[in-house]
């Protein structure tokens, strides 16, 4: 997806002139690219995400549209305040590109873990919070942020996630995508866990229950229509996200449930709140945490019952 | 002093051949940043602070921040040798399993003090660390390593100012100053020179080595220990990925590890053998 990301951007930094990238020293072998082609608007401000969030958001009161990139602690957690001020409360055109959402970093260790980040931005008023799953979805939205109005949370993966889409499916910002529909159970999926969550499906149609797989690649603006759909046809619920069961996908689904007045069956997979000390790669660290195959099927399996 | 700087000497070769080894198992990891700071990391363990690797929380212990987290293979190698732990986990750096995470994690790795990996925060639990000791009455010291890409973090000289508000002289930093981070130079990417200068301006006492000079490393950290009412900054100008000839002075190797084809030539660069 990073390299997703530099592409879309160099495609149109070509015609557009307000694009700029901003980073804290983390270029390396990833935007080399954009740095030759526009030298004069690609600033590594250096090891100082404060100062980058700033310098973003006055280029973009300058009429810029600058995206700032680091990995995901980095550009939300470690700056949150300039990011509160300078960018969601004075609603500047800054666009925060994260990499490494969930514990794609692995065994790089916790503090280069992500699993805060969608509850710290979905809680500040005027940002947009996106994690698409795949490529295409990365692309699509990306696209879409060059003339969004107001400022833009991307959560991504690393490099080299498959693309999980057929051509020709609408993707647009805050619309969550119906990939597989059916009447036994509901999924809902972001970011990092689409991937997993086409293979529950998939898993679950092998023992005859077809379910509705839904791509939540935006949480804010949140798709409430869609769950209240879900809410209407009776389906139980699963939520599926490589981030903490609080404050997540998973909340924000609750919270529709809550409000609707409709009783569904409803379950939480994510990261159960709390920080690993063990050491392994992504895929070892997710089935610590339960986020694997075989655990979302039998949860899935007790919800439809 | 000539027979112990050999022996440190000795020492830091060998903690560099450790350092690749686990390096090229992990596959993943800081080659560059791990190989500038061994020759202080070395120093500070087998000669200065006051330790006991069989009771890692002993109260009469030094205590050493690695700010520069990612050069965690550095402090791995040297808590193995010292007896934290066995040497045979440094093998298992990243994998599944084992308590070596790719950046120091205090909770389940003994002799690691504070888990670092995120820039700029090592500096300000090194304060309060020292403010604790001295408010105890203690004569423990407090010994903190940054990167000089590090410096351009605004939380560094936060804790500067207040290193020297509050006369940490139980406090040295030490600035492995090697010119370069992840982009490139840092002179390039964003100038944090004159260094000494600036730390003066904030109030600190500051010496300046050769960060490969074992005998000046020794006596830097015996002039700190002797100054009063200041906190001490050694900015030691090093090479990044000293020792291996391929990997000096290249920002390529800030995050890349010794491939199958490099091991052998890295060893054979560090005097050593490559039995596989
Ligand atoms: C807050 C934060 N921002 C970014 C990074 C990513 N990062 C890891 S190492 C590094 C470069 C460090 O350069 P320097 O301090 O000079 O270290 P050295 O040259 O000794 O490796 C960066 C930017 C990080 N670990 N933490
Ligand atoms: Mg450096």
């Amino acid at each position: 997806m990073r390299s997703t990301f530099v592409d879309c951007l160099i495609r149109r930094a070509r015609i557009d002139e307000r694009i700029f990238l901003v980073t804290p020293d983390v270029g390396f072998s990833v935007l080399e690219k954009f740095a030759d082609e526009f030298p004069d608007r690609y600033l590594n401000v250096g090891i100082a995400e404060q100062n980058a969030i700033g310098v973003a958001a006055g280029l973009a009161l300058s009429g810029r549209r600058p995206y700032v990139y680091s990995m995901v602690p980095f550009v939300t957690m470690r700056c949150f305040e300039q990011v509160r001020v300078d960018v969601a409360y004075m609603q500047t055109n800054v666009r925060l590109v994260g990499i490494g959402g969930g514990l794609t970093y692995g065994p790089a260790g916790t503090t280069h873990h992500a699993i805060e980040d969608i509850a710290l931005m979905r809680a500040l008023p005027n940002m947009t919070v996106c994690a698409p799953g795949d490529p295409v979805e990365a692309r699509t939205l990306i696209e879409e942020s060059f003339d969004h109005e107001g400022p833009i949370y991307f959560r991504l993966g690393r490099n080299g996630e498959p693309v999980l889409y057929d051509t020709g499916v609408k993707i647009e910002i805050g619309r969550a995508v119906t990939i597989t529909e059916g009447d036994d159970f509901a999924l809902i999926a972001t970011g990092n866990m689409l991937e997993l969550g086409k293979k529950v499906a998939h898993a679950m149609q092998e023992k005859g229950k077809n379910g509705t797989l839904l791509s939540m690649h935006t949480i804010k603006p949140f798709d409430t229509e869609a769950v209240l759909g879900l809410i209407d046809k009776g389906l139980p619920i699963v939520t599926l996200e490589e981030h903490n069961v609080i404050g997540g996908l998973g909340s924000a689904v609750a919270d529709v449930i809550a409000a609707s007045g409709k009783a569904t069956r409803f379950r939480k997979v994510g990261i159960p709140d709390v920080y690993t000390h063990s050491v392994g790669s992504q895929e070892y660290l997710k089935r610590e945490f339960g986020l694997d195959l075989n655990s979302i099927v039998s949860i899935v399996e007790g919800v439809c019952r | 002093m000539k027979e112990t700087i050999a022996k440190l000497e000795e020492k830091a070769r060998s903690l560099r051949v450790s350092i690749i080894k686990s390096l090229h198992k992990s596959q993943s990891g800081h080659t560059g940043g791990s190989l500038s700071s061994i020759d202080i990391i070395t120093v500070l363990y087998f000669h200065k602070m006051r330790h006991n690797p069989a009771e890692p929380l002993w109260a009469g212990r030094d205590r050493f921040v690695l700010s520069k987290g990612h050069a965690a293979p550095a402090q791995y190698v040297a808590l193995a040798d010292a007896g934290y732990f066995p040497k045979e986990d440094l093998m298992t750096l990243r994998r599944l399993g084992s308590h070596l995470q790719g950046h120091p994690d205090s909770k389940v790795t003994p002799g690691v003090e504070v888990c670092t990996g995120s820039l700029g925060q090592g500096l300000s639990m090194a304060n309060g660390m020292a403010i604790a000791l001295k408010l105890d009455g203690k004569a423990n010291r407090v010994y903190t390593m940054l990167g000089d890409g590090e410096l351009q973090e605004g939380q560094v000289w936060e804790a500067a100012m207040a290193a020297a508000h509050y006369k940490l002289d139980n406090l040295c930093a030490v600035v492995d100053a090697n010119g370069l981070q992840i982009d490139g130079e840092v002179e390039r990417v964003m100038a944090v020179t004159p260094i000494a200068e600036k730390f003066r301006a904030f109030g600190w006492h500051t010496i300046e080595i050769d960060g490969h000079d074992i005998g000046a490393i020794i006596n830097a950290f015996d002039q700190s220990e002797l100054l009063k009412g200041k906190p001490t900054v050694i900015v030691a100008r090093t090479v990044k990925g000293k020792g291996v000839s391929f990997f000096e002075n290249k920002a390529s190797y800030h995050g890349v590890t010794p491939s199958d084809e490099e091991l052998p030539k890295a060893l054979e660069c560090l005097g050593e053998q490559c039995n596989l």
